[in-house]
């Protein structure tokens, strides 16, 4: 059994920033990460980013990792990142079980939890929909970007939200052709400046649309595309055929929090947030005392957010561990103004939709 | 068309050490930090196990480890998640069909 103050699980954007503000405000962190490096899915992302400064905007979300695993180099083995490491339950005594390199097992026990495991790609539900070829559209982006392997020749991608146009175009970086992008929605979900790069490449962005089959003897080799009603169903004779071999899905992405549901963590289901997320307070703390949660565990957002919500959960942890930093209420403060600001205006209407329905229906259930 | 990425706008490349393992029993090779699936892939490999109940075929998916498309015997080990386990010096990685099974 190994213990130490707070032990964080996912070494993501959120899991990351989670162990810094730990760290420096005095408390033991260890780091379980079940990829074989620290990033999470910043790993992949080589745009720059959005938002301000303290969110690193500006700077390309792959370089981001390294700056954080530098700060975090800073407290020595008072940090100790495991990757390789999956975490396998969490109990009802605050133990934590773990597999690393798929043959130890490790046992935890510390003063306080912070679950940042992060989120899955949705799939879509059409014929065909598991022959080869057709992928996540973010696991696209990590062959290609990660990997430096290219999913296919001619691309087709379902979903207009900040993923599939972002993913498109990175498509097209690596020399693929993209033959077009659906959304099923009457308008792209995603930020306008993404669409207007793919336009500007030719690429049609085609709304009110979607694959409606998939065919191909052992690989994907065509799709069947049919323009969409207003209550998203096939007009009959709308459908067309692209001949492709590969056809990415990015239509959203769920909470991976299976964990604290283990936990005994009061859940709700947030369509807004992605489906079934943990009930947390203002200081990121689920029902079960001493687990906390940041990131799109506990909510789908970007990056950005999940790095403040990873700061602002590592600073409550490290508290509840015993170990307040010496500026907490400043630097919640902060933190909070940079998440008011990251969900403003339009684009950010359905988080804070979410998050009403979430602190409403947690302070029901309480 | 070749499925490595030679030129790129943004990243780069670099010459890795050459990895050489078999698939189904015929030789290949892949590069250093290549995961088994993304090294099959630039292979032209993308059939990668065949379903429990109906056989049909399998492939890549979610590519953090989490869908199960892609698991593989690999050295004898059914059910390994190829799209999360490094590629290692002649690893033994075949098709899986079904459930795989524990020697």
């Amino acid at each position: 059994m190994k213990s130490c103050d707070v032990l964080i699980i996912g070494a993501g954007p959120a899991g990351l920033m989670a162990a810094l503000s730990a760290a420096e405000a005095g408390a033991s962190v260890v780091v379980l990460e079940r990829a074989v490096r620290a990033g999470g899915q910043l790993v992949k992302q080589t745009h720059m980013f959005f938002g301000s400064r303290e969110q690193y905007a500006s700077v390309r979300g792959v370089d981001i990792p390294a700056i954080l695993l530098n700060k975090l180099a800073k407290y020595g083995d008072k940090v100790e990142i495991i990757c390789s490491c999956t975490a396998l339950g969490a109990y009802e005594d605050g133990v934590i079980t773990a597999l690393w390199e798929r043959e130890k097992y490790l046992k935890f026990k510390p003063e306080s939890l912070v679950i940042a495991t992060g989120a899955y790609e949705k799939s879509l539900t059409f014929p065909g929909n598991d022959l080869p070829g057709v992928y996540g559209a973010g696991a696209v982006q990590t062959l290609m970007n990660v990997h430096g392997v290219r999913p296919g020749n001619r691309v087709i991608m379902v979903g207009a939200g900040n993923i599939g146009l972002i993913v498109s175009y990175q498509l097209l970086q690596a020399g693929v052709e993209v033959v077009a992008v659906l959304d099923a929605a009457p308008k792209i979900g995603g930020y306008l400046v993404h669409a207007a790069k793919l336009a500007r490449m030719g690429v049609p962005i085609l709304v009110s649309h979607s694959v409606t089959a998939a065919y191909g003897k052992d690989c994907l080799e065509r799709v069947a595309v049919s323009k969409l009603d207003e209550g998203f169903k096939p007009i009959e004779g709308s459908t067309v055929y692209y001949d492709v071999d590969a056809c990415c899905v990015s239509v959203g992405l769920s909470p991976l929090s299976e964990l604290p549901a283990m936990a005994g963590c009061g859940m709700c289901y947030i369509p807004q947030l992605g489906g079934m997320v943990p009930v947390r307070d203002e200081e990121y703390e689920t029902t079960v005392k001493g687990i906390f949660v940041a990131g799109d565990v506990s909510g789908i957002e970007e990056a950005s957010a999940a790095m403040v919500e990873g700061r602002l959960a590592g600073l409550y942890a490290a508290k509840r561990a015993g170990f307040a930093h010496e500026g907490l209420d400043t630097l919640a403060e902060e933190c909070r103004a940079q998440l008011a600001s990251l969900r403003g205006g339009e684009s950010g209407g359905h988080i804070r939709a979410g998050l009403k329905l979430l602190s409403e229906r947690g302070e029901r259930n309480a | 068309m070749q499925q490595r990425i030679t030129d790129h706008p943004i990243l780069s490349f670099p010459e890795r050490k050459r990895i050489g393992f078999t698939f189904d029993g015929k030789e290949m090779y892949g590069f250093e930090g290549d995961s088994i699936a993304s090294a099959l892939h630039a292979n032209g490999v993308r059939v990668l196990a065949h379903s429990e109940r109906l056989d049909r075929p399998r492939g890549f998916y979610c590519a953090i480890g989490n869908c199960s498309s892609c698991m593989m015997e690999v050295d004898g080990i059914p059910n390994v998640k190829t799209c999360v386990t490094p590629l290692s010096e002649g690893m033994s990685v075949k098709t899986q069909h079904g459930k795989g099974v524990l020697q």
